[in-house]
């Protein structure tokens, strides 16, 4: 059984317009045809750079630099990635083992730490929590990306430059996922946590085999576009990990772009690899993901 | 508020949990958050605070106190001000561009029944896409500003000549790569929000304008559609505006330091990282932190928090 008292978004699929009464006139088909005609010509737009990244990929740089550039190169070049792998000066595989370790241990961190803060600040009556909760409140005027350098400061103090710790920890403490998971635990039904309580579960038992396993739904829209955005950070780890054996992807990116030491099919095929993941995860979770923008967003 | 409740007499059954006392409990669950709060968000702050009175060159420990110095410097024209200036410019193309299409994407999905998850997902796709791949995408293959640049390709069908995109500032074609990536990144995540806006719009409304005879186009959108999304409208506008205000990544990746368009947090990179001038960077922070927040408060979106819904 799933618990969920937010608006369905995810369900939308099955929501249709308002029935029309009328007839459909010409003038209505007219107009049908018009919104299906400006929507592809949109679509093809936004997939044009998925397409361009996957063709420099599987291109040699002749073809991609080409004076007479064609949309369509006649041969695919798969051993790119044997290239590409196997390039000493690039080393992808480390970058991507780092963002993979960061983004997944951010994302775990943080939806333990902020929902656990978040259940006690929503529902543990204490003297505390309506302080704290301002003071939650308080730290969500200010974005975290404005504050980089005295976070910066202070994981220079605790020497964590260049360290995993350093990339990972600061970001775990944020008051937006705090506040997301106090609001939501707010409208949890109280019945059945009072009812693991009186069964003698505590706070810590009922949090975590009534409240927890009763909110998959939330939980997930809140990991999927947190670990999104974790793979996707680049400022943060671009300060701390400054040494080339903790780049994330996205700074070993950035510094191949910037450097162009690297040969152009090399860099757009590590690009493309780059985002593979995260095409996947958005292809299988994208209903969490709906879900998680629409809650996050509205109430951020 | 829930948190009112904090004078509930206690229950005897609570006493039964493994976790004893109100008090343990609470600490167990909010402790461990609350004590990374304080030493990564206030301290850092605090700090940075204290640290922008001080010459601070090469190090971030307080002391060679120069009162407002770094604050004046700052304010002074120069590159802290034009930064300001670079993010006003980019905040008026990016905010009221992303606004209107996302919300005319939501409005047409909204509209038709075949295909439509499909078309969601390919707008939506680019959310999965970071910045920096964004950002090579376009310097590199789209804005590049040679001949075989996608961009220069298309403008050679009709006879244009190249156009060096990032490379010169005059005229500062730079602003279209920088609208137009952010544009393709930011656009989906925006639709959601406003498909999410339109789901909550009772349907009965539009009956009832169906009955009165308004028109099912430009009527309804204006007298019942629009209205009914003005929660979401001023969440829009407000998001769109912080998000630009802390835009970095596409700057940074595909222009650099250069003197034409930093916008604030590239600036300060450049201060701090650059010239170790943590002095001046930590006073930039405050008051981009100060501005911010009066554009939180003033929007009022803090006060509305902390209601259960």
């Amino acid at each position: 059984m799933t618990v969920t008292t937010t608006p369905a978004v995810a369900a939308e699929d099955e929501a249709s317009p308002p029935p029309n009464p009328r007839r459909r006139t010409p003038a209505e088909a007219l107009a049908t045809s018009a919104r299906y005609l400006v929507l592809t010509i949109a679509a093809v737009l936004f997939l044009v750079p998925f397409y361009l990244i996957v063709r420099n990929a599987l291109s040699v740089d002749t073809e991609i630099t080409a004076a007479d550039w064609k949309l369509f190169p006649t041969t695919l070049h798969w051993e790119n990635f044997g290239e590409l792998f196997t390039d000493p000066s690039v080393n992808i595989l480390q970058a991507l083992g780092n963002s993979a370790i960061v983004a997944v241990l951010q994302t775990l961190g943080m939806l333990l730490l902020c929902s656990m803060a978040g259940y006690g600040l929503a529902r543990i009556p204490y003297r505390w929590a309506t302080p704290i909760f301002y003071a939650v409140l308080v730290t969500l005027m200010i974005p975290p990306a404005v504050t980089f350098i005295p976070t910066f400061i202070i994981v220079s103090q605790l020497r964590w430059v260049d360290t995993y710790q350093g990339i990972i920890v600061p970001v775990l403490f944020s008051g937006f996922t705090t506040f997301l998971f106090r609001q939501y635990f707010l409208n949890f039904p109280r019945g059945l946590e009072e009812a693991a309580r009186i069964d003698g579960l505590g706070w810590f038992g009922s949090f975590w085999r009534i409240v927890v396993p009763n909110s998959g739904a939330f939980f997930s829209a809140i990991a999927v576009i947190t670990f999104i955005t974790n793979w996707n950070q680049f400022l943060w780890p671009l300060i701390v990990g400054q040494d080339s054996s903790k780049w994330t992807v996205q700074v070993a990116l950035s510094t191949f772009l910037t450097a162009q030491t690297i040969n152009l099919h090399e860099l757009f095929l590590a690009a493309a690899v780059s985002i593979a993941p995260l095409v996947l995860v958005f292809v299988l979770l994208q209903r969490y993901l709906v879900q998680g923008v629409a809650e996050t967003g509205i109430k951020g | 508020m829930a948190t009112t409740e904090v004078a509930a007499p206690p229950s005897p059954a609570r006493n039964k949990g493994r976790v004893r006392g109100v008090a343990p409990a609470f600490w167990v669950f909010v402790g461990p958050f609350l004590i990374g709060l304080i030493v990564f968000v206030y301290v850092p702050i605090i700090w940075s605070v204290i640290l922008s009175f001080s010459r601070a060159q090469n190090t971030v420990t307080p002391g060679d106190w120069v009162g407002l110095s770094n604050y004046i410097d700052l304010l002074k024209p120069g590159p802290f001000l034009d930064s300001l200036v670079t993010f006003t410019v980019f905040a008026a193309f990016i905010v009221p561009l992303t606004f209107a299409l996302a919300l005319g994407l939501a409005l047409l999905l909204n509209r038709i029944r075949f295909m439509r998850t499909f078309f969601r997902s390919v707008f939506f796709l680019p959310t999965a896409c970071s910045y920096v791949v964004a950002s090579l995408v376009w310097k590199l293959s789209i804005f590049n500003g040679v001949r075989f640049g996608l961009a220069n390709t298309v403008l050679g069908w009709f006879g244009v000549d190249n156009v060096a995109w990032l490379a010169s500032s005059d005229p500062p074609w730079y602003w279209l790569v920088l609208v137009t990536v952010r544009l393709w990144l930011q656009l989906g995540f925006y639709m959601i929000l406003f498909i999410a806006g339109l789901q909550r719009i009772p349907k009965e409304l539009y009956e009832a304008a169906d009955v009165d005879g308004a028109g099912r186009g430009w009527q309804t959108f204006r007298y019942i559609t629009f209205p009914q999304l003005r929660a979401t409208s001023v969440a829009v506008l407000l998001l769109l505006l912080i998000n630009a205000y802390q835009a970095f990544d596409e700057f940074f990746n595909l222009l650099g330091n250069s003197s034409f368009a930093r916008p604030p947090l590239v600036y300060l990179y450049y201060t701090a990282q650059g010239n170790q001038d943590y002095g001046h960077g930590t006073a930039g922070a405050v008051i981009l932190a100060l501005l911010i927040m009066i554009v939180t408060l003033a929007q009022g979106r803090i006060f509305g928090f902390g209601r259960a819904e």
